[in-house]
């Protein structure tokens, strides 16, 4: 299980690393964490002639906060540093709680956040998160910048909106407003393990204590992460009580086509979405859940 | 920049300073077992799994598996050769052995690398966060309760010897 | 690395059989310093891959070598044309089945390929990179035919594996004790259920692995082989049966071992192809398996179906016990294949008296990776099957399952006692002796088990989840095969080097053998001993370890060899200083006045003797160990789980294992044993699987599908070892203590499980226990109630 030949560029400026992804976008790879990729690599699942190595690029990490209080995330952040940091924990609570769930510290120490959303794996956590936060993907090229919304940016199993030309530098989470709860929940065969079926959501209170909106992503039950609008739709009209919750968890098992594979059934995975979104909704009851995370 | 697939790299293994060259693809675990002979750093899947092959990259647990000998250029890196001084162990290797933590003894220096970058994080763990830490890392022989209460009573130890 | 220094452990004198030293193997693997296999570079080495076949079933056309021969780097390849002179079939080691022999394996496929897996071609390159750059440049035509992929396909013989054979059912048996119509005529009760263990294996953190390497004109080893294990002197015979050279002329050498359980050290395909590889190229090739090819060609296990049933009187006195089990055998028949179908119909039965047995074993070939022994072999999976229909028949009949169980267990003052030849290949079972209702007792009171399951019941469904608990009782064998050999040597200064058929794949044996040379000769200080191990060359004839025999048959070995040497020493120095044999003895490792105060100074120094010796014979000693019979622990499992019914879900909230051993050795090793084994039979009931499509692919070809258990998942788990019973069939008394922790899992767990969702209908007959397959249960079993 050993990788095969490549030629290999550590590009230290983005303006040298989009130039270098432009020249090689036929025959190319960009190579940040390398969690998912170098097992690809080496499972030769994969064999491009060239590697273009996002880790020395300057600039390309790092998390900060954008003026209107948004967080910006920089594609080449480790997990590890966004599931430490105090402005993370500030302005993203629904990122720094899910976290720990992303596979384990030493995946986490090199890992990114950029990577794991290009390379798109349906039952992975981050794109999920991003899509439930409306987050906004920056994806930079020869051309310049382009920004896609996360609805549009994830298309199908291991496979996004990004060209074959463009590195996805920045990821732009709105600013959490005040009266905000977030709950998260997945079924893993193991701690650690991609989810077999996950869900994450957003409640947003309005000062009387009533839903004024709410967004449900369920992820693993398809070829990419999914809002369940029609749920998200019916909390708001009907607030949030133990029978809403439940009947959010119906909805969303409606509106899902999981398949089968080695882990769990369709069946398995359309039950079990129920579960996880109204679990998932029962934790925003808890004050914990709110603007920092516990 | 270098286009070749031959690439000079220096980093610091242990403390030592070492400068070799190397294939673009050859990982950073092949490198580190064939080139400089320390083959304390196993290989159990070769496919980020089983964390066998973890060392520590300047502070943190990483699988050399997944890196390329290329990128550690530059790099400060500690593998289970370089975990004793001068001959004498650590806490947490003397730990290990007190605890029967180790049988077959192919995973173990995955486990004393990622503790040894957890404790220095994480000097007072609970349990829980102890299995959580090493939840990365299979151990196929121990059922790892031994490794987990090893690491406790290390950092009890290093605790203690601090005062 | 076969040798190694034992420690100084400065903690006084004998006895040190039954004390918990620190292992002298650990202080080179916390320090990264073992030598595994791929650690190893020999001078002027090569890189061996093996090509399998990607398909389950096909025929195989023309192989065009050309374009592969002209990469370069590339060194050689081969393929069964050109072993063709040598390819005789890898014989069996174990097992004897009537029937299985006409299905055993070559080292590569020949016409046909049976498996995904299946060894075509070995390519020998500079690098393993190189080999693998080049492997797809090797063509191989294959007409793919119709895949057998499990026992009920197989057993139609619609798609024949081996057409010469003409049948894929391999052997096909019965086996019975007592009258089984009359004992199921006079039941008042019968269930029967069917029950299913899935497939999973032993899957060592290191994978296989070896290095060869031959020169014709040697003197002594013409080709030597490291990386051998489990049974290097078995393995050399046959080795040198297939490449007609004399054992002699080969040397295998045991390096550290990074866990074996079973699977790993038998003769497989691999062992043949590489020493040939290294004659062909004249260079030393070492060939190191990765991961995928580990899923795929190592030995698979447990797969076995089972139709149990039981008859029991009103009062549930245990009538009679027949069975037909179904096995899938694999695509070939493997050194040791035979085992698991066979001791799990032979261990039906378990603990218990039981009026008449009768069982049916069918053995099913498919296409799929051939079957071996895993740690604790038919045993994990027939404890499963019986303690399951054990529990319930005790709801059926409303006896606690404590009790029915208490009241069929074979009572001590009944031992020896014999469940009947329920083997084909084998003498009758003779369970030498054993508390066997004492040990049930114990569980059953350390657990709280008749309080715990009480508490469970009234507690019901609570936020989702339903708890439950479970006991598996199990009796398990030790101690089996040929005898063992070991010569122990006094070096020129007064060192021990104990030389041990033996071999280790991370038992502590460099440990515990050392304990017993050093008790066996009067104390000989435990830091001067060392111990030689799994080194054709360091010992004329050995065995090797399997199936708890490290301890108590190598170690049996060692004592008695240990107690002669001592012997032989007390007289050398009573010749050499006039005084009596009976007024001296060897102590403390020196040779003293008996009842010479402490501190006396030694009429000799094992030093000086050695440096008195005419004739160095007078400073060894061989002595070789034959166990009678095998030695039987008994034991017990008690689970107490948390079932979460809308995901399917089970956390394992108390897991205790009692078993008596005989004795310990060491304790903490012997822990050591039955912790690690209970993790790896628990996460064999809730993750381990491997997994087939209709088209005979593997799905579990990686660490990221074939799950195992990590520290997260199984931390509350307590053993007790006793020692009530010790064995009286060696000189230790020990009984061996590597498997008992794993055969209950299964059992115990599925108890558990059906325990806490019967009140949903749920009753566990099919393993893994995975969420899928407990959610399905669940769903079956209440399909219209939604379980929100």
């Amino acid at each position: 299980m050993k990788p095969p030949p490549f030629a290999y560029f550590a590009p230290r400026s983005l303006d040298e690393a989009v130039k270098l992804i432009d020249e090689h976008q036929d025959d190319g790879k960009l190579l940040s964490g390398g969690q998912s990729f170098v097992p690809v690599l080496s499972l030769r699942l994969a064999s491009p002639a060239t590697i273009i190595d996002l880790n020395r690029v300057e600039g390309l990490g790092g998390a900060s906060e954008m003026p209107d209080g948004g967080l910006r995330v920089r594609g080449l952040t480790r997990h590890r540093e966004i599931e430490l940091s105090p402005l993370v924990a500030r302005l993203n609570p629904l990122l720094t709680g899910t976290m720990p769930h992303v596979a384990h510290v030493q995946i986490r120490n090199r890992g990114t956040t950029g990577g794991s959303c290009s390379h798109a794996d349906p039952a992975a956590e981050m794109p999920a998160i991003a899509l439930t936060c409306d987050a906004d993907f920056v994806l930079t090229s020869v051309t310049g910048e382009r920004v896609v919304p996360a609805g549009e940016f994830f298309q199908g199993v291991f496979t996004t909106a990004l060209e074959a030309n463009e590195i996805l530098t920045e990821i732009r989470y709105p600013a959490w407003p005040k009266g905000r709860r977030w709950g998260f929940e997945e079924m893993a065969r193991r701690r650690g393990d991609f989810a077999i079926v996950g869900s994450a959501v957003l409640v947003d209170f309005d000062e009387a204590g009533r839903c004024g909106a709410a967004k449900i992503t369920i992820f693993g039950a398809g070829d990419i992460p999914l809002r369940i609008a029609e749920a998200e739709e019916m909390l708001v009209a009907k607030g949030l009580t133990p029978e809403t919750m439940r009947e959010a968890g119906r909805i969303t098992s409606a509106a899902i086509e999981p398949r089968d594979d080695l882990h769990a059934s369709a069946d398995y995975r359309r039950d079990v979405s129920a579960v996880m979104v109204r679990r998932a909704l029962e934790q925003t009851a808890s004050p914990l859940r709110t603007g920092v995370a516990a | 920049m270098n286009v070749s697939t031959r690439h000079e790299i220096t980093l610091t293994v242990n403390g030592k300073t070492e400068t070799r060259t190397v294939e673009s693809r050859t990982t950073a675990a092949d490198f580190l077992r064939d080139d400089l002979r320390l083959t304390g750093t196993h290989l159990g899947c070769e496919h980020g799994v089983c964390g066998a092959c973890t060392i520590i990259v300047g502070e943190a647990s990483m699988r050399s598996c997944l890196m390329f000998a290329v990128q550690l250029d530059g790099t400060t890196i500690t593998t289970v050769e370089g975990l004793a001084q001068n001959g004498k162990m650590t806490v947490l290797q003397e730990s290990f052995r007190e605890h029967h933590a180790l049988q077959c003894g192919f995973c173990t220096a995955g486990f004393l690398t990622t503790a040894t970058a957890f404790l220095k994080e994480t000097p007072d763990p609970t349990a829980d966060e102890v299995r959580e830490a090493l939840s990365g890392n299979i151990c196929r022989c121990t059922g790892y309760i031994p490794i987990v209460e090893a690491v406790l009573d290390a950092a009890r130890t290093i605790k203690a010897a601090k005062g | 690395m076969s040798s190694h220094k034992s420690h100084d452990i400065g903690a006084g004198t004998a006895p040190l059989i039954g004390r918990s030293l620190q292992r002298v193997e650990d202080a080179r693997f916390v320090t990264g310093t073992g030598t595994f296999i791929d650690d190893m570079k020999v001078e002027n080495m090569v890189h061996a891959l093996v090509v399998r076949s990607p398909h389950a079933h096909a025929r195989i056309g023309a192989i065009d070598t050309t374009e592969l021969l002209a990469h370069p780097g590339i060194i050689d390849v081969f393929t069964t044309a050109d072993i063709a002179e040598y390819a005789a079939e890898i014989p069996l080691r174990l097992a004897p089945l009537v029937g299985y022999e006409r299905y055993l394996q070559r080292p590569f496929a020949v016409d046909k390929v049976l498996y995904v897996g299946d060894p075509v071609a070995v390519i020998v390159a500079d690098s393993r990179y190189i080999a693998e750059d080049a492997q797809d440049l090797l063509m191989i035509d294959y007409e793919i035919l119709p895949a057998v992929t499990d026992v009920h396909a197989s057993a139609k013989n619609e798609s024949i594996l081996n057409e010469k054979a003409g049948t894929n059912v391999a052997f096909s048996y019965r086996v019975s004790e007592g009258d089984i119509e009359a004992a199921f005529a006079a039941a008042d009760y019968t269930r029967k259920e069917s029950f299913y263990c899935h497939r999973h294996s032993g899957v060592p953190l290191e994978t296989r692995g070896m290095i060869a390497s031959y020169d014709a004109t040697a003197t002594d080893h013409k080709l030597k082989v490291w990386g051998a294990t489990k049974v290097p002197w078995f393995n050399r015979r046959a080795l040198a049966k297939m490449l007609r050279m004399e054992e002699a002329d080969i040397r295998f050498v045991e390096t550290d071992v990074g866990g074996a359980f079973g699977i790993r050290g038998e003769f497989y395909p691999e062992d043949f192809l590489i020493p040939f590889a290294t004659m062909r190229v004249k260079r030393p090739v070492k060939w190191i398996e990765d991961r995928r090819e580990h899923l795929m060609a190592a030995n698979h296990s447990r797969e076995m179906e089972c139709d149990l049933e039981i008859a029991l009187s009103k009062d549930g006195d245990f009538l009679g016990l027949r069975g037909v089990f179904r096995a899938d055998m694999g695509a070939y028949a493997r050194t040791n294949g035979g085992v698991p179908p066979a001791k799990a119909a032979q261990f039906a039965p378990g603990p218990y008296r039981v009026g008449a047995v009768q069982m049916d074993v069918a053995g099913l070939m498919t296409n799929k990776t051939p079957i071996g022994t895993y740690r604790g072999p038919g045993r994990y999976e027939v404890n499963f099957f019986r303690e399951r229909l054990l529990d319930l028949a005790a709801a059926d009949l409303g006896i606690s399952p404590v009790a029915l169980r208490m009241k069929n267990l074979i009572p001590a003052d009944m031992m020896p006692y014999t469940t009947g030849k329920l083997c084909p290949y084998e003498e009758p079972v003779q369970y030498d002796q054993g508390d066997y209702p004492g040990t049930l007792a114990k569980i059953a009171e350390a657990f709280d088990f008749d309080r715990m399951k009480a508490k469970v019941e009234a507690c019901g469904q609570k936020n989702g989840k339903r708890q439950g608990v479970g006991l598996a009782v199990f009796v398990e064998s030790g101690g089996a095969g040929p005898s063992e050999t070991a010569r122990i040597e006094v070096t020129p200064t007064g060192k021990i080097e104990v030389f041990t058929g033996v071999t280790a794949q991370g038992q502590g044996h460099e440990t515990v053998l050392a304990q017993i040379c050093s008790d066996g000769m009067g104390g000989v200080p435990f830091g001067d001993i060392s111990i030689f191990h799994g080194d054709t060359d360091k010992l004329e004839w050995g065995f090797g370890t399997y199936h708890g025999r490290g301890v108590t048959v190598g170690g049996s070995a060692i004592l008695l060899t240990a107690r002669k040497l001592a012997a032989q020493l007390v007289a050398m120095a009573a010749r050499r200083t006039n005084l009596g044999i009976e007024e001296l003895e060897l102590k403390d490792g020196a040779i003293r006045k008996k009842g010479a105060a402490p501190g006396e100074p030694p009429v000799m120094t094992l030093e000086a003797l050695a440096a008195s010796a005419d004739d160095p014979a007078e400073l060894k000693a061989v002595e070789k160990f034959a166990p009678a019979n095998r030695t039987y622990t008994s034991g017990a499992h008690a689970a107490h789980v948390e079932v979460d019914v809308e995901t399917g879900k089970v956390e394992v909230l108390r897991y205790l294992i009692v078993e008596d051993v005989g004795r310990c050795i060491n304790p903490a090793l012997v822990h050591g044993q039955a912790i690690g084994g209970a993790v790896q039979g628990i996460g064999a009931t809730f993750l381990d699987e491997l997994v087939y499509d209709a088209e005979g692919q593997l799905l579990t070809g990686s660490f990221a599908d074939y799950l195992m258990a990590t520290s997260n998942e199984f931390p509350e788990i307590e053993a007790i070892t006793l020692e009530t019973s010790l064995s009286t069939l060696n000189p230790l008394g020990a009984k061996g203590a590597g498997e008992g922790g794993i055969v209950g899992a299964g059992g115990a767990l599925a108890n558990a499980v059906s325990h806490a969702l019967g009140p949903l209908g749920v009753n566990v007959t099919s393993l893994p226990l995975n969420p899928n397959n407990v959610l399905r249960m669940i769903r079956q079993a209440t399909p219209r109630q939604a379980a929100e």
